[in-house]
């Protein structure tokens, strides 16, 4: 299973490796610092988007969430002068409750994910459009949310904040997923959900969990896009982010089926994703090719990674021939 | 009996380690219904794919119009006028009826662009469909027909291919009483027709009323013909049953308590006029018995949770429990082994370890994170007591034999605390040694005071491994029989809806 992992990481090497040889500057600790921000920023919705992925769903709404979120945000904080604590508390819990609905029109009122949550992207970025009358928002001249700031843009010891939150809920639910009870049955309800239901799973609980989750980390990713941007264009902010955080997943092992993934692989997988981008810069390669460089990359080695399950399956295949000749040689022996 | 159609010489079929067909022979007239029964298994259906071309026979020969063919293609099949109408209706519910009848060789026009010919398909299905005499035409949508209408629609492609010999598998299974007489009408005309019908019934009475002749299969062997005037009940039970079974009870080591899981006036989805009660007691291995079809899994499913109750109530051990998901079920030690293992049994792409634990999780995971060690220490036990044959308990479940994930899902409920255990067709495509190591394991479970419900299809599990016996028939309890009064013949007659014994006697 971390085979898949390792040749993720390889692959990041080799391509870290090839942009420092032909422009040192990839290296610098300003780019690796500027890399480390973009991999702290788009790693951490990519969870959640991962966790949908594995029950077998999609989640599509999340760049629209950080449009009406992040306004949402700023309103509060700005306009109603609410103090940032309580801001910040509304704003993930306005993610939790999105999610929570999505999870629930599809295990309760057996929606397909892809409608629900396409209709989501729809509808949020439109009520968001319409409430700021499709102006841009900002922070203006007011005050008294330094702290927030610092939390959510700062650095530590040169090490962006962005990127410590993400290794931090990486490590939390990489435990979530591999170890507990609820990640267990996530990939059980992922890979076959009539046999879980028929193991006494709560299926449509731990679905709409998987939603709630990643609503929870769209909403924190929605605060922490604000204060890079500084400001919430409505119609542009946050626009395809969703792509994003689904070609993480799928880069890291997710399979769209479901019920296969993990945490290292989503974060390795948008760690490949924000490298590539950079690597355009440091490259010379005009940024208009910014989206076909990625397209390909991801084409290739999801074609790639094919390839090798064939593979795979060709030898499970061979070693459940083999056990089945083995059991019978034994029954064999026993009668004789 | 008129000119041969068509005639079947000494068809063998062999599986690895099975005979499906054993020397049948057969033929059809011009213009005959030739009636076709035997019990679950017999092997009616496997001679019908050999008809059908879709399963070439190992030995033998088919003689078509004096040619001979040692196997048939399903094109040489539909040649030779050989049409089906499917037991699971094979329709395109998206496409009108036209679409339907011509699927696969629509008639075209417009050269080079390909298109469907709409017209000329409707004109060619209009006079098929008032020949059936029946209430829709050509441009309706399969959708919105009801299942006997359906089954029109089978007939009709069948008669669009020229067809001559039409075999229909269990047609009136889901027909209304009404609908089912209509289906005998269209029958004889089609044999006023001149085309000949294969006729295969559970249905006794159907078939001594619309065919010529019967021909009896048991065991993969030919056991009897019946001609017109010798069709009856009693003389078709007769040749079904009467095979030696051979002893594979094994004795209890305790007697029952009196208590147990008892079924009440429960109402289930799939027959919702219908209800149910019947009891199992905690040591006692109650076996139910049925036709398919007869409601039976879905008296399971929902006794376990997976399928919501109409009506009704279950109680264990006297007290009333309710059971609305396989949580609740599970929670009270009620389990099912289900009948489709790899689709509602497994995680096929999982280890035994897992597979076996995913029931009982909360029980490794004190503090929320599951105890990996635990769980395979278990996993071990149940691989060792169960012996599954596998190189470690990480094995994927996908690489097993049946009889090896059929252990699996045992030892997930096996390491958890069973009051009553529901297995349904435990032994489907299981190797004879497995079935034998899975009774010894059914009855060690009653003896340890576990209530045993055994859905079986097999005449020789129902009759050898249970002590008592159930039998259902068309969503009701057709009867309970004892040890001593367990044959063949009196769970056949339940199973095709007698609720007593002396229609037969006097019959005999």
């Amino acid at each position: 299973m971390l085979k898949k992992e390792l040749g993720l990481f390889l692959l990041i090497v080799v391509i870290g490796g090839v942009t420092a040889t032909i422009n040192p500057q990839f290296l610098s600790q300003v780019n690796l610092m500027n890399l480390a921000n973009q991999i702290g920023l788009f790693g951490l919705f990519a969870i959640g988007e991962g966790l949908v992925i594995i029950t077998g769903g999609i989640e599509l709404s999340v760049g629209s969430m950080f449009a009406l979120l992040g306004i949402i945000f700023l309103d509060l904080l700005i306009n109603y002068d609410l103090g940032w604590p309580l801001a910040l508390l509304v704003t993930v819990a306005g993610g939790v409750v999105l999610g929570g609905i999505h999870g629930t029109l599809v295990t309760r009122l057996k929606m397909q994910p892809f409608v629900v949550t396409l209709c989501g992207l729809l509808l949020y970025r439109g009520i968001a459009r319409w409430y700021t009358a499709d102006s841009t928002q900002g922070f203006g001249y007011g005050g008294g949310y330094e702290n927030l700031e610092w939390l959510m843009s700062g650095r530590s010891y040169n090490v962006p904040h962005t990127f410590i939150f993400l290794v931090i809920v990486a490590a939390i639910m990489s435990v979530v997923l591999h170890k507990s009870v609820f990640g267990r049955y996530l990939f059980a309800v992922g890979k076959n959900e009539e046999a879980a239901r028929f193991s006494g799973i709560p299926t449509a609980r731990v679905i709409t969990t998987a939603y709630v989750l990643s609503g929870l980390l769209s909403g924190l990713s929605a605060v922490f896009f604000v204060f890079y941007t500084q400001s919430v264009s409505p119609s542009a902010h946050g626009n395809f982010y969703e792509l994003y955080a689904i070609a993480s997943a799928v880069l890291g092992g997710c399979s769209l089926r479901g019920g296969e993934g993990s945490i290292i692989g989503i974060v390795l997988g948008t760690v490949l994703l924000q490298v590539l981008q950079n690597l355009v810069n440091m490259l010379g390669i005009p940024s208009s090719l910014n989206f076909a460089v990625m397209g390909a990359v991801i084409l290739l080695g999801v074609l790639a990674d094919q390839q090798l399950q064939r593979r795979r399956q060709r030898n499970i295949a061979l070693a459940g021939a083999e056990a089945r000749n083995l059991a019978r040689q034994s029954s064999a022996g026993a009668a004789a | 009996m008129a000119e041969t159609l068509l005639e079947l010489r000494g068809i063998i079929k062999t599986y690895p380690g099975v005979t499906a067909l054993d020397g049948v022979s057969l033929s059809v007239g011009k213009a005959e219904i030739l009636g076709l029964i035997g019990e679950n298994g017999a092997g009616k259906s496997t001679l019908m794919k050999i008809l059908g071309g879709v399963v070439a026979p190992t030995a033998g020969v088919i003689v078509v119009d004096g040619t001979e063919f040692p196997t048939l293609t399903v094109k040489e099949a539909t040649k030779a006028g050989i049409a089906f109408v499917h037991q699971e209706l094979n329709l395109f519910e998206n496409l009108d009826v036209a679409a339907n009848v011509f699927i696969g060789r629509e008639p075209r026009r417009g050269g080079i662009l390909n298109l469907v010919d709409e017209a000329t398909m409707h004109a060619r299905v209009a006079p098929l469909l008032t020949r059936l005499g029946v209430d829709f035409g050509p441009g309706d949508s399969v959708e919105t027909l009801s299942i006997a209408q359906r089954q029109m629609v089978e007939i009709a492609k069948a008669l669009s291919l020229d067809a001559r010999i039409i075999i229909m598998d269990e047609p009136t299974s889901s027909l209304t009483l009404t609908e089912t007489e209509r289906l005998l009408g269209v029958i004889a005309e089609l044999r006023a027709d001149g085309v000949s019908v294969i006729y295969i019934s559970h249905r006794l009475a159907e078939v001594r009323d619309c065919c010529d002749r019967v021909v009896v299969l048991r065991d993969g062997k030919r056991v009897g013909e019946l001609a017109k005037a010798e069709i009856s009940h009693a003389a078709m039970i007769r040749l079904m049953i009467g095979r030696d079974l051979k002893s594979i009870y094994i004795q209890p080591k305790t007697v029952p308590q009196n208590a147990g899981l008892d079924v009440k006036e429960l109402v289930t989805s799939a027959f919702p006029d219908r209800a149910v009660s019947l009891s199992v007691r905690f040591g006692e291995i109650l076996g139910l018995a049925g036709l398919i079809g007869s409601g039976r899994t879905s008296l399971a499913e929902t006794v376990f949770g997976v399928q919501p109750p109409v009506a009704g109530g279950i109680t264990l051990n006297g007290t009333p429990i309710r059971v609305n998901t396989a949580r609740d079920a599970i929670a009270e030690g009620i389990y099912l082994i289900p009948e489709d293992r790899k689709r509602c049994g497994l995680l096929l792409d999982m280890p035994i370890v897992e597979n076996i634990s995913l029931a009982d999780l909360d029980s490794y995971a004190p503090m929320m994170l599951v105890d990996g060690g635990r769980e395979h220490k278990v996993a071990e036990e149940q691989r060792r007591s169960l012996s599954i044959k596998a190189p470690s308990v990480d094995t994927k479940a996908i690489t097993l034999s049946g009889g090896n994930q059929q252990k699996v899902v045992l030892g997930k409920w096996l390491s958890m605390r069973p009051k009553a255990i529901i297995f349904d067709e435990p032994t489907r495509g299981i190797d004879v040694g497995a079935k034998s190591e899975i009774y010894a394991l059914m009855r060690a479970l009653a003896d340890r005071g576990v209530a045993i419900l055994m859905i079986s299809s097999d005449m020789e599990e129902v009759i050898g491994v249970s002590d008592r016996i159930a039998v259902m028939h068309e969503g009701r309890i057709s009867g309970f029989l004892d040890r001593k009064d367990f044959s063949e013949h009196n769970v056949l007659m339940l199973a095709v809806g007698h609720t007593g014994q002396e229609d037969v006697a006097a019959h005999a």
